[in-house]
C-alpha cells in the first residue's frame, strides 16, 4: 500500500473529497485553516466538479450554509478554530435539534496551550453539550479513517458528527493510506422535511426527544467503534491496580513511555459519548483510574461525578497532571511516577523572539500615526482586535489596550465611550470587522457614539496566511450602507508619506462628537507577494 | 533504529522545507515517521521549530520526549540552544554560525559561542557565506541538511530524491540548485 505524506488537516481534507464531499465551508483559524485550503487547492488542481470549497464571513455563515447543503442530500464539511465554535454555536447546538440530511462532519481545531490563540477551550465540551457524536484521533491515519467513515455514521444516525482535534494533530505530518474516491450524493430531499427544520416549540419538543431516544445508538457506535480499545492483560500486575484512560493523542504519549508495552490495563478512546461498557469493565479491573486527556478534564470530570464517590480518579483535577496547557510525552511520564531526564538545560542568554509585525506592512504606518496623534490625549484607550494588527501590542508601539474576541474592538469602545473614555478609539481589520464588526458599528451608528473607528485594510486574512476577505474593495460602501456619515467616512493610504496627513485625520476625527470610521487601506505585502508569484 | 529530529530557526527561514525533504526521503526508505511543526503566530519572524522522528517501528508520539533528541538542526545559533533540553547527552548540534538578530535583546556572539563550547558535538557552519560562494542565495537551508546528512539515518541520494520530490515542481532549475547545496553542504565529499 501507498503512503503518502499529510499533515493531519490533509489527512482529514483528502478524506472528506475521497468520501464524496460536495462542499466545504470555514472561516479561517489556526491550526484549522489547510484542511479547506488543501480542499480548495485539489478543486483546481484535479478539476473535480460540483465541489464547493470556500471561505465565509465567518463559522456561523459557515456551519449554516453547509446544513443547507446536508438538506439538499449532500455531504458537507466546516472546519474552525475551537473559538470559532463559539461563534458557531447558537447554528450548532439547533443543527443538534434538527439532525441533518446529507452526512455532516464539523472539525473543530482546539488549541492546547494557547500556540496561536487567545484560550485553550476544549470543544469535546460542546459535543457533549449538544449531545452529538465526538471524534477524537489520536494520529493522522485515524483522523483520515475517521472522516472517511464518518459521513456514513453521521447519514446512518442522521445527526452531524463532531472531529475534534488539537494542533499537534493539525499540524503533524505521517504517511497515509487513502482510499477510493466515491461519489458525491444527488440532490434527495427526505420525505418529511418542516417538522424536522422548522423548530417552532411543537417541532422542537419532539426534536428533542428524538435528540434524546438517539442517545443510545450514539452510545451503541462509541461502545463497538474501533476507535475504542481496551486492553487488559490476562496476568495483570499485582497490588492495587492503576488502570490508564487515554483519549486521542495521549494514548500515543502512553505507548512513547512504555515502548515494549504497558502491562496495566488501558481503555484507549477516541469516540464519544463515553464507552460506558469499556468503562465499567476497566473500572471492575481496577483500583484507581488515572485519565490523560488533552484540553479540559472533560472525562475525568464525567468519571468521577460530582461527589467524588466510588473509585479514584487522577489526572488534571487533582494535580497528577497540570490542569493547563498542551499534553506532552513528558507530561505522562511524570504523571506515571517516571522520571523525566534532560541533560542540558536552556542557557540564561537565550532570549525570547516574539514575532512582529513584517517590515512593510501597513499596519506599522497606521500604528505609528495613530501612537503621534493620541501623545496629546492622555487618557486615550485603544481597543483592538484579533489579527496581525494585534502585535501593535508589542514594543516600538505598545498602542493597544484590548484583544477579546472577534469584533469586540468596535463595540468595547463604545461601551466604554458611553462610560465616559476619550479619545475611545477601535483598530480592527478588514477580515474581523466582515466577519463580526459590522454589526457592532451599526450599533454604534445608531446611538451616535463617541467612537473613532480605524479598519486597517489590507485586503487579506493576513494572520491566518492571506486568504481571501469576504469584503475586500468594499469596506467603505459598507461603512456607508450602515450610517456612517460621509463627512467622518474616510480612506487613506498607510504609508511613510501620508504620515503627518493620517495623524491630523485621526485627531480631527478624535474631536468629532459621534462616530468617524478611517480606512487605511494597503495589501498586505506578503499576500502581494504570493500572488506576483502564482502569477509568474 | 530510531532517530529524533529538532529542527529550528526563525519564520521564514526555511526550517520546514528541510522537514518537508527529509520526510520525502523516509518515507521512501519505508520508514515510519512523524512530523510536528508549530505554524501561526511564528510565521512572522518569531521562532519556529518542528520535530521530526524517523524509525523502523510505528512511531508513537508526535513530540519528542525531553533527553532524547539525536541532533538539533538549527538555521540559527541562538534557536539550537532553546531546545536543548531535548538533547540527548551525546546528541549533535548542527548549526548556521550567521545570528539572525532581529530582537534588541540578542545575546552576545561570544556568550552564545561559549555555550556551544559547552556542549560534546556540535558542527557549525556558515551557510549564508557558502550560499553566497555558490550564488545559491536561497538554499541556505538546504546547505545546512547537507552539513547533517552524516548523521540522519538516511542515504545521501534518498535525500537528494527527496530534494528533487520536494522542489521538482518549481522547475530544474531550482531542483539542480538545490542538490548542488546539498553538496556543498555536505563538504562536497559525497
Ligand atoms: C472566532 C475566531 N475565528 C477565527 C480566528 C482566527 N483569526 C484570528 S485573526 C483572523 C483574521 C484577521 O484578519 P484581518 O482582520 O483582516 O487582519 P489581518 O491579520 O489581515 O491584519 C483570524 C481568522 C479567531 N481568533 N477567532
Ligand atoms: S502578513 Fe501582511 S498583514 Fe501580517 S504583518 Fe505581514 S504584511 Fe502585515
Amino acid at each position: 500500500m501507498n503512503k503518502q505524506l499529510f499533515l493531519g488537516d490533509e489527512a482529514i481534507a483528502q478524506a472528506a473529497i475521497d468520501a464524496g464531499l460536495s462542499g466545504v465551508y470555514s472561516y479561517p483559524g489556526t491550526p484549522s485553516t489547510e484542511i479547506t485550503e488543501y480542499i480548495q487547492n485539489a478543486v483546481k488542481k484535479e478539476h473535480i466538479p460540483f465541489l464547493h470549497a470556500v471561505w465565509c464571513s465567518n463559522e456561523k455563515t459557515a456551519l449554516e450554509t453547509a446544513l443547507g447543503m446536508s438538506y439538499a442530500g449532500k455531504r458537507t464539511l466546516s472546519c474552525m478554530k475551537h473559538v470559532g465554535l463559539n461563534v458557531a454555536a447558537d447554528a450548532f447546538m439547533n443543527i443538534a435539534m434538527s439532525g441533518i440530511n446529507g452526512g455532516m462532519i464539523i472539525v473543530t481545531a482546539d488549541d492546547p496551550s494557547m500556540h496561536s490563540s487567545q484560550n485553550e477551550q476544549d470543544n469535546r465540551v460542546y459535543g457533549n453539550f449538544a449531545m452529538i457524536p465526538v471524534f477524537e484521533p489520536s494520529n493522522q491515519q485515524e483522523a483520515y479513517d475517521m472522516v472517511y467513515e464518518g459521513y456514513d455514521l453521521s447519514e446512518k444516525l442522521g445527526y452531524p458528527v463532531l472531529l475534534r482535534i488539537t494542533t499537534r494533530m493539525a499540524h503533524s505530518r505521517a504517511g497515509i493510506v487513502t482510499r477510493d474516491r466515491k461519489p458525491q450524493n444527488p440532490v434527495r430531499l427526505e420525505k418529511e422535511t418542516k417538522s424536522k427544520y422548522i423548530l417552532l416549540p411543537a417541532n422542537a419538543r419532539n426534536r428533542f426527544k428524538r435528540l434524546l431516544e438517539a442517545q443510545s445508538a450514539f452510545l451503541e457506535a462509541s461502545e463497538r467503534s474501533k476507535y475504542n480499545c481496551l486492553s487488559i492483560s490476562p496476568s495483570p500486575p499485582e497490588g492495587g491496580l492503576l488502570g490508564i484512560v487515554a483519549c486521542g493523542l495521549a494514548f500515543n504519549y502512553l505507548q512513547e513511555n512504555f515502548p515494549n508495552g504497558f502491562e496495566n490495563p488501558v481503555l484507549k478512546i477516541s469516540q464519544y459519548p463515553l464507552p460506558k461498557k469499556q468503562l465499567l469493565q476497566l473500572a471492575e479491573a481496577c483500583d484507581e483510574i488515572l485519565v490523560l486527556e488533552d484540553g479540559f478534564p472533560v472525562v475525568e470530570e464525567q468519571l468521577k461525578g460530582y461527589l467524588g464517590i466510588g473509585l479514584k480518579v487522577h489526572g488534571r483535577l487533582d494535580g497528577t497532571l497540570q490542569r493547563d496547557g498542551e499534553l506532552t510525552p513528558d507530561k505522562v511520564r511524570k504523571a506515571l511516577g517516571m522520571e523525566v531526564i534532560s541533560p542540558y538545560s536552556v542557557p540564561e542568554i537565550v532570549a525570547a523572539r516574539p514575532p512582529a509585525l513584517c517590515a512593510g506592512c501597513g499596519h506599522r504606518d497606521v500604528y505609528d500615526a495613530l501612537n503621534e496623534a493620541l501623545k496629546e490625549y492622555g487618557d486615550a484607550k485603544v481597543f483592538s482586535d484579533i489579527g496581525c494588527y494585534t502585535l501593535g501590542a508589542l514594543p516600538p508601539w505598545q498602542a493597544i489596550d484590548s484583544c477579546i474576541d472577534m469584533g469586540a474592538s468596535i463595540t468595547m469602545a463604545r461601551g466604554a465611550a458611553d462610560a465616559g473614555i476619550f479619545p475611545s478609539v477601535a483598530v480592527i481589520g478588514d477580515s474581523t470587522f466582515t466577519h463580526s464588526g459590522m454589526t457592532g458599528l451599526l450599533d454604534c451608528v445608531n446611538s451616535n457614539a463617541n467612537v473613532l473607528i480605524i479598519i486597517s485594510d489590507n485586503e487579506t486574512t493576513g494572520m491566518t496566511g492571506g486568504q481571501d476577505s469576504a469584503a475586500t474593495g468594499r469596506i467603505h460602501a459598507i461603512c456607508k450602507g450602515i450610517g456612517v456619515h460621509p463627512d467622518h467616512l474616510h480612506a487613506i493610504v498607510p504609508l511613510k508619506k501620508n504620515h503627518g496627513e493620517i495623524k491630523a485625520l485621526i485627531q480631527k476625527e478624535i474631536e468629532y462628537q459621534g462616530v468617524s470610521v478611517i480606512v487605511p487601506c494597503r495589501e498586505c505585502i506578503q499576500t502581494h507577494a504570493r500572488k506576483v508569484r502564482q502569477k509568474s | 533504529m530510531k532517530t529524533d529530529i529538532i529542527l529550528a530557526g526563525v519564520g521564514g527561514q526555511g526550517i520546514l522545507s528541510i522537514a518537508a525533504v527529509i520526510g520525502e526521503a523516509a518515507l521512501e526508505d519505508g520508514l515510519y515517521m512523524k512530523q510536528s511543526e508549530v505554524h501561526g503566530m511564528s510565521q512572522r519572524g518569531g521562532d519556529v521549530q518542528s520535530h521530526l522522528r524517523i524509525s523502523d517501528r510505528p512511531v508513537a508520539s508526535d513530540l519528542i520526549p525531553s533527553g532524547s533528541a539525536d541532533i538539533i538542526i538549527s538555521l540559527e545559533p541562538m534557536e539550537a540552544l532553546r531546545y536543548l533540553p531535548y538533547l540527548k547527552k551525546d546528541g549533535w548540534i548542527v548549526a548556521s554560525s550567521r545570528p539572525f538578530e532581529n530582537i534588541p535583546n540578542y545575546p552576545d556572539r561570544e556568550k552564545v559561542m561559549a555555550e556551544y563550547n559547552k556542549l560534546p558535538h556540535t558542527v557549525m557552519l556558515d551557510v549564508e557565506q557558502i550560499a553566497k560562494d555558490l550564488g545559491a542565495l536561497r538554499s541556505g537551508n538546504v546547505i545546512l541538511l547537507g552539513a547533517a546528512s552524516p548523521y540522519l539515518p538516511i542515504d545521501f541520494f534518498k535525500l537528494e530524491n527527496g530534494i528533487r520530490s520536494i522542489f521538482g515542481r518549481k522547475g530544474g532549475d531550482v531542483v539542480e540548485m538545490n542538490l548542488k547545496a546539498l553538496r556543498a553542504g555536505a563538504g562536497g565529499k559525497v
